[in-house]
């Protein structure tokens, strides 16, 4: 269509005036709409005297947790339950994520076995997994895990020092300890070393031809180092053993049954998700690849290392994206148990306070950010491992 | 074209809500327009709120409402029910999802205000207790000490929980799930030493969901006041009153001795207190913007209070109590109608 005359003449048959006059009209009746709900919601408010704002943050729970990341007592207030109840939610998320792409990826590779076997028993975990709602599976494992198991009395103990029972996992846990502490923190001194150790090894093959055996020296750094630092500290053998006391066996380190049914649950739910993006990630790396590997006389596992995987990450990461923020949010199912995340003590407080307005926005705040960051991370991942064209 | 119609549409829309809204107004109104009260219940707790295994509601929660229903239209069929979790109670009254909460819920100062809460009267008058294990060996509250408890999140019986372990210098573990009959399983599975709730809900528990309920106890001690009533919203106190005024009918009706069997001949009663009440002598109908037969079809529906309780509440082997009359000991006391 040929340009419009450029006079002042203001007509509705004229395209660009209608397209503006129609964005005009639809910005203007969604803001009017909300602005409707809003009023009406303060309206409603008002008439039925419901308090509002944020003020209840800081008054006192009087609601005890159950388990918590951080020191909790119903003394303290909603706002730090909230907390409480946030870093549940980071817990079981980031475990679960860490644990569903070593499971998908192990059975992605898997599925594309020449095992015949093998192949088909991991197309029949993944049909099976990913087709049954989340929610029935964690409320299956926490089933389970509270009716078969026995009472803590008569506990599964392996040792005197391991026990399983309804009330959970037990096992024995080092006592505080400076050779504890040190030990804690060799473990990433010793890996950051690792790694530019392998990057100096890198560069010098390069640059000279030479080899350095770096992962073999990797390992060993990240084994002997946090030992090394452990003994430098004293030793500490001193454990703290689970004990039954009373009702329940106390000490050491514990496992719930809700944080295990929930961990399980949707690490399993996921890790089939994974798998099948693992697979296709594979299978989109064209068989070429492969054969101008092998005429150049590389190795099955070279290929697979240096050009197979490469390429196939390219693909795997944005799918697998969807799959962390997936888990991420379906980790609010947790509420169905009872393990105490942010949708449980945001839902208590809310009811305890009757502000349904407020928590409900907090939830959904700290929900959004939280899978923002897993975006902006995934994305800057995604970022580095493109091609480069040289 | 679309967005033209599009914004018509989206403009339509705000005008029908603002309109809806407008003419909403009282619950009365509204209640008479649809023909039926919609009322809120517990999604299942025998005695007070279940359905029946002909799918028919019933129990004490249950039975006012009807009775409100059956003053307002008539009828105490004339009624809808919204099972609700404890946590969705709330906010379901207070966004008009129902029009009465009755729900086994404590009357508490922070829910009468802070919520937007009316609360129209006491039908039970509770207290908390805790259920066990008999095998435990546990004879007193005071011996839980470490205990694995049970509880439903959002209500009274979590904070009380939660002082009286703290005044008694005791430790506890919660296991907090939300859903009625999951909570109830995990303890009956053995996840929790303990179960704590309303004393009446405990006993509930015991008969209708144990399986095999003389493998557990009630524990003597009684920690809290649970005061249970019906709730309407904040601002609407034509409803209020008649909600209230429902609940005291039923109550001077025992105190009266009129029944569902002989309403109709108590209709010639010499008592004009019996009179007032029964619409024989107009008047209260009119005041409280209802037939005067009013209390009349709320008796006929479900009976008078002492009625109510001897068919939800006895069988749960619960007697009266402090739920008896003022006359007889007990607590509940109708204000006079007239």
């Amino acid at each position: 269509m040929a340009a419009a005359p450029k006079t002042a003449t203001f007509s509705l048959n004229d395209r660009g005036v209608r397209a503006v006059l129609y964005q005009i009209i639809t910005i203007g009746s969604v803001i009017l709409v909300a602005a409707y709900l809003v009023s009406n919601t303060m309206n409603n408010l008002e008439t039925r005297q419901i308090q509002t704002g944020f003020g209840f943050l800081s008054q006192e729970s009087g609601f005890a947790i159950a388990e918590s990341l951080i020191d909790y007592a119903p003394s303290d207030t909603y706002g730090r339950a909230m907390v409480v109840g946030f870093l549940n939610t980071v817990k079981v998320s980031l475990l679960g994520i860490v644990l569903a792409t070593i499971i998908g990826t192990v059975i992605g590779v898997a599925r594309l076995s020449s095992n015949w076997m093998i192949a088909k028993l991991m197309s029949v975990y993944v049909n099976l997994v990913r087709n049954i709602p989340v929610l029935l599976q964690i409320i299956l494992w926490h089933t389970v895990l509270t009716n078969t198991l026995p009472h803590p009395r008569q506990s599964i103990s392996l040792f005197d020092s391991i026990f399983l029972s309804k009330r959970g996992f037990y096992m024995p846990f080092p006592v505080d300890h400076l050779g504890w502490t040190l030990f804690l923190i060799a473990i990433p001194v010793a890996v950051v070393i690792a790694v530019m150790l392998n990057k100096w090894a890198t560069r010098r093959q390069e640059m000279t031809g030479e080899q350095f055996p770096a992962i073999l020296a990797g390992i060993g750094i990240v084994v002997f180092l946090p030992i090394l630092a452990w003994a430098v500290g004293g030793a500490p053998t001193a454990f703290d053993v689970p004990a039954l006391k009373g009702f329940n066996m106390e000490g050491g380190a514990r496992v719930t049954p809700e944080f295990a049914a929930v961990l399980i649950g949707l690490t399993v739910y996921t890790s089939a998700f994974i798998a099948e993006v693992v697979r296709s990630g594979i299978l989109a790396v064209s068989h070429g690849q492969t054969e101008a590997g092998r005429s150049l006389g590389l190795s099955e596992g070279v290929i697979m290392r240096k050009i197979i995987l490469p390429q196939a990450l390219r693909v795997i990461v944005p799918p697998t994206t969807n799959q962390y923020l997936n888990l991420t949010k379906n980790s609010s199912l947790a509420v169905a148990v009872g393990y105490p995340d942010l949708v449980s003590t945001g839902n208590t407080t809310l009811n305890q306070t009757g502000q349904a307005i407020e928590a409900i926005l907090i939830m959904m705040t700290v929900y959004l950010a939280t899978s923002l960051s897993t975006s902006l991370f995934m994305n800057w991942y995604n970022k580095k491992i493109q091609l480069v064209e040289r | 074209m679309k967005a033209v119609k599009l914004a018509a549409m989206a403009a339509a829309a705000v005008v029908m809500t603002w309109s809806a809204t407008a003419s909403a107004g009282p619950t009365l109104d509204a209640v008479k327009q649809k023909g039926f009260v919609q009322c809120g219940v517990n999604t299942g707790l025998g005695g007070f709120s279940i359905a029946d295994s002909k799918g028919r509601w019933v129990g004490l929660d249950v039975d006012i409402c009807r009775a409100v229903a059956a003053a307002i239209l008539g009828d105490g069929d004339k009624i809808k029910f919204t099972p609700l979790s404890a946590q969705q109670r709330f906010t379901a009254l207070q966004s008009g999802e129902v029009d009465i909460l009755s729900r086994n819920t404590t009357w508490t100062l922070t829910r009468d205000t802070k919520l937007g809460l009316n609360f129209a009267g006491v039908t039970f008058y509770d207290g908390q207790g805790f259920m066990v294990r008999k095998d435990l060996g546990v004879k007193s509250a005071k011996e839980l000490n470490g205990a694995t408890i049970c509880v439903q999140p959002g209500t009274t019986t979590e904070l009380n929980l939660a002082d009286y372990f703290r005044a008694q210098g005791m430790q506890f573990e919660p296991v907090v799930i939300e859903a009625q009959q999951e909570v109830v399983s995990a303890f009956f599975s053995g996840r929790c030493d303990v179960f704590t709730t309303d004393a009446s809900g405990l006993a509930s528990v015991r008969t209708n969901d144990a399986p095999n309920p003389d493998d557990y106890m009630i524990l003597p001690e009684i920690i809290s006041k649970e005061p249970l009533g019906p709730a309407v919203r904040h601002g609407d106190d034509e409803w209020f009153d008649i909600v209230k005024w429902v609940i005291y009918a039923l109550l001077e009706a025992e105190e009266q001795g009129i029944t569902a069997a002989n309403v109709d001949s108590m209709m010639d009663s010499k008592n004009p207190v019996v009179q007032r009440l029964l619409g024989a002598t107009p008047g209260n109908g009119a005041a409280l913007g209802l037939d005067e037969a009013w209390a009349t079809n709320a008796i006929k529906a479900v009976g008078n209070y002492g009625e109510i309780y001897e068919r939800n509440i006895v069988p749960l082997g619960l007697s009266r109590g402090v739920n008896a009359l003022w006359t007889k000991g007990g607590l509940m006391y109708a204000m006079p109608a007239r």
